[in-house]
């Protein structure tokens, strides 16, 4: 566990109030902490600040001090206040000890109206047919610190609408506010700085350089952090109204780098998936090959009913033809970095209670330095931590090949892994029997004489363990195929365990000591890894890890 | 308490012929028999209804046929008993009202669930959901008795649009375009 270095405080007054706050802190997150949010759109507080929007302007001011002694001066016994003559910008203000705010003055609140009346007129009001409403900051910010009613009467500008600003992005250019907050993030954190600002004035309108498109893999990012609705995901547009989703923490389970996420689901059906805050993973980001990932719900080939020998068969039939497969003869388990903890540490029993040999096969893709890292498994460390395996991920299954081939190994239990893109040829399947447990139809699952369905990690709970050692947990969105059992149960039936107990036997293990995967901290918990120190992991940098592993 | 026996009036002898009371009766039925009738024929005949009149929620076009519901859901979200559903969808871009981007792919209000409190029509933005002067709705099955989208519109017909926003908007935008600001 890390530990909890707290950082010094200091006292800063927010209209009257005292606040004790951290040291050196944004006072636009700061204000925000203790509870007395000012509105702000350029700020975000993973960009550089900008200080462009003004919609944080307040007033401040500080003890003031006799120039000769540095004395503090005294008015009625208590530190005099000099206040600046003019409001300042929130988001470019550090706290300092004695920082005087305030929030509530005839000044911002007339700096909030201007900014705000501003704002709208150009603004094209079409809430009605635009994706953000609802989650818009232009929409909150003008109902709560707004007018209420427009004195402009001339025409508004007309600027380019619906255009394409890369394959996962639309621009609607006369909605934009100009905060320049994407402009920020392409340059700043994806590193490759395509958006930028032409014209001026009134015309000043975002755009893509000349001959490129917004099309690296962090795009969908900027229509997260867009506070209006001008950037708006190609894939979500016009799908669904915002406030008919519901939001599920999750994992994004493309690669080792374990991004937190959202989920967001309407009666379950799955319709966008966004990233969640994780100071210590993932900032605020994720990769938009990882909001894809939820299509895999409905994909045609999904495993929907358990067969054996080819014929449909009800779940408790399939447990059964399982069973006596495994009992067959001298077991192989094909594990895999795909399997949760929990399902992990079920495996596990199943591989000692019956003395076989494991095997956990490494996925190895091109890492991008960010988010998605090289191992493209959510949870191999959970495989070591679990003990379903003590070494780094097979590179290929020559070793089971062979085994399979000399009649060493009689029975095969595979999960979550299509052996046959692994070097098993169905030729080869053909010699031993086989159980697999998986979600989708491939040509393994066709090849094997008992398949059990399970589920993908929208439709089930429990645990990950990222690249770093860090324990996440992921929730259950929407509710899997019917009659299709968690994979957790089908293995604690097959292991003879009880899946509601698996934490307590996985918080003996050392490194998972006193923890119960069902009651983790939103931002997961970090793990002691020391153990695996000499292994060789195929992960590189990443946003968050400086070091390869 | 004292019990007080009260004489009873005699009758008088208009009182004991019955001719005054069988007069005043044969009044009222001549009259009611030529006075127009009150009544209505329903369902041979039917009844004017007023134009503020809370019927069946209905879809409306605009004078130039555009369909003026461009699916924001609010009603949906409105709605109390949930009987709204509406699929939202995409105007083609080489569609003549493509300035409007957003229209229903498919909406249905189911009118078992229904119940006539006219909260769609007051939230609607785009002024598409009306309720109507039609207050009869039969079927002779639960899905008969789901108005989807077109006849949501056969019953809604074409309103007057005061506003004629999107137009304004598109004529200013081609005004601009052309160079003139
Ligand atoms: S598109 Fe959105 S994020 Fe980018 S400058 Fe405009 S308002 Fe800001
Ligand atoms: S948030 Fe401070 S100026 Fe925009």
């Amino acid at each position: 566990m890390v530990t909890d270095n707290k950082p010094s405080l200091v006292a800063i007054n927010v209209d009257g109030v005292e606040h004790l706050v951290p040291a050196g802190a944004n006072l636009v997150d700061v204000l925000g902490r203790i509870g007395r949010e000012v509105p702000h759109y350029c700020y975000h507080p993973k960009l550089p600040v900008a200080g462009n929007c003004r919609m944080c302007l307040v007033e401040l001011g500080s003890p003031m001090r006799d120039r000769a002694t540095n004395e503090v001066i005294l008015e009625n016994g208590k530190p005099k206040i000099g206040w600046q003559p003019k409001p300042a910008i929130a988001c470019a203000t550090t706290v300092s000890p004695g920082l005087h705010v305030k929030l509530d003055s005839p000044v911002v609140k007339s700096c909030r109206e201007g900014v705000t009346e501003m704002l709208l007129v150009n603004h094209p009001l079409d809430c009605p047919i635009c994706d953000q409403a609802g989650e818009c900051k232009l929409q909150e910010y003008s109902a709560e610190y707004g007018r209420g009613a427009s004195r402009y009467d001339h025409e508004k500008n007309a600027k380019p609408k619906r255009s394409r600003l890369g394959p996962r992005v639309t621009l609607d250019d006369e909605r934009c506010i100009l905060c320049s907050r994407c402009v920020r993030f392409t340059s700043e954190v994806a590193k490759d700085p395509v958006l930028g600002f032409v014209n001026r004035g009134s015309f000043n309108t975002l755009t893509c350089f000349p001959g490129r498109e917004l099309d690296h893999n962090y795009s969908l990012n900027t229509v997260d952090i867009c506070p209006v609705g001008a950037l708006t995901s190609t894939d979500f547009r016009f799908k669904m109204r915002v406030w008919f989703l519901k939001q599920t923490p999750s994992v994004d389970t493309e690669s080792s780098a374990g991004a937190n996420t959202i989920v967001w689901s309407r009666e379950g059906v799955i319709h966008r998936i966004t990233p969640r805050r994780n100071d210590a993973v993932n900032d605020t980001w994720m990769a938009d090959s990882g909001r894809e990932l939820y299509k895999q719900v409905t994909a045609e080939n999904r495993l929907r009913h358990a067969t054996v020998r080819g014929a449909r068969a009800t779940a408790e039939e399939a447990l059964a033809a399982a069973s006596e497969v495994l009992a067959a003869g001298p077991l192989a388990v094909v594990g895999s970095g795909r399997l949760s903890v929990e399902e992990q540490g079920l495996l596990a029993r199943i591989v000692s209670a019956r003395g076989a040999a494991a095997y956990v096969p490494a996925h190895v893709g091109k890492g991008d330095g960010l988010l998605v890292s090289e191992d493209r498994t959510p949870n191999f460390r959970g495989a070591l931590v679990t003990g379903l395996t003590a070494r780094e991920a097979d590179a290929d299954l020559r070793a089971l090949a062979a085994d399979i081939e000399s009649g060493k190994v009689r029975a095969l239990l595979i999960c979550r892994e299509d052996v046959t893109a692994l070097g098993l040829s169905a030729t080869l399947l053909a010699k031993v029997r086989t159980v697999v447990i998986g979600t989708h139809a491939d040509a393994t699952t066709a090849a094997a004489e008992v398949v059990i369905p399970g589920l993908t990690v929208f439709e089930k709970h429990g645990t990950f363990i990222n690249c770093q050692f860090r324990l996440q947990a992921f929730a259950q969105a929407v509710p899997g195929p019917a009659g299709v059992m968690p994979d957790a149960l089908t293995l604690a039936r097959l292991a003879g365990a009880d899946a509601g107990l698996v934490w307590q036997d996985l918080s003996a293990l050392p490194q998972l000591t006193g923890l119960d995967g069902a009651k983790l901290p939103a931002e997961g918990v970090q793990l002691d890894g020391s153990a695996w120190s000499r292994l060789r992991f195929p992960e590189g940098r990443l946003l968050k890890v400086a070091t390869p592993a | 308490m004292a019990v007080k026996v009260v004489e009873r009036r005699p009758l008088t002898l208009a009182e004991r012929t019955y001719l005054p009371q069988i007069l005043a009766g044969l009044r009222v039925t001549w009259e009611n028999m030529v006075r127009p009738p009150v009544t209505l024929q329903y369902p041979d005949e039917r009844p004017a209804i007023p134009q503020n009149y809370r019927g069946v929620p209905t879809l409306v076009r605009d004078p130039e046929g555009r369909e003026k519901c461009v699916s924001c859901q609010l009603c949906e979200f409105v709605c109390p008993p949930k009987a709204i559903r509406i699929t939202p969808g995409e105007i083609p871009a080489d569609a003549p009202t493509a300035h409007v981007e957003k229209a229903p792919k498919e909406f249905e209000i189911n009118m078992l669930r229904c119940i006539y409190c006219g909260l769609c029509q007051e939230v609607c933005p785009e002024e598409a959901i009306w309720l109507q002067t039609q207050y009869s709705m039969t079927g002779l099955s639960r899905e008969a008795m789901v108005n989807d989208k077109a006849r949501l519109y056969e019953l809604g017909g074409t309103l007057p649009d005061a506003h004629r926003k999107w137009d304004v908007k598109k004529t200013e935008a081609e005004r601009q375009a052309g160079g003139a600001h």
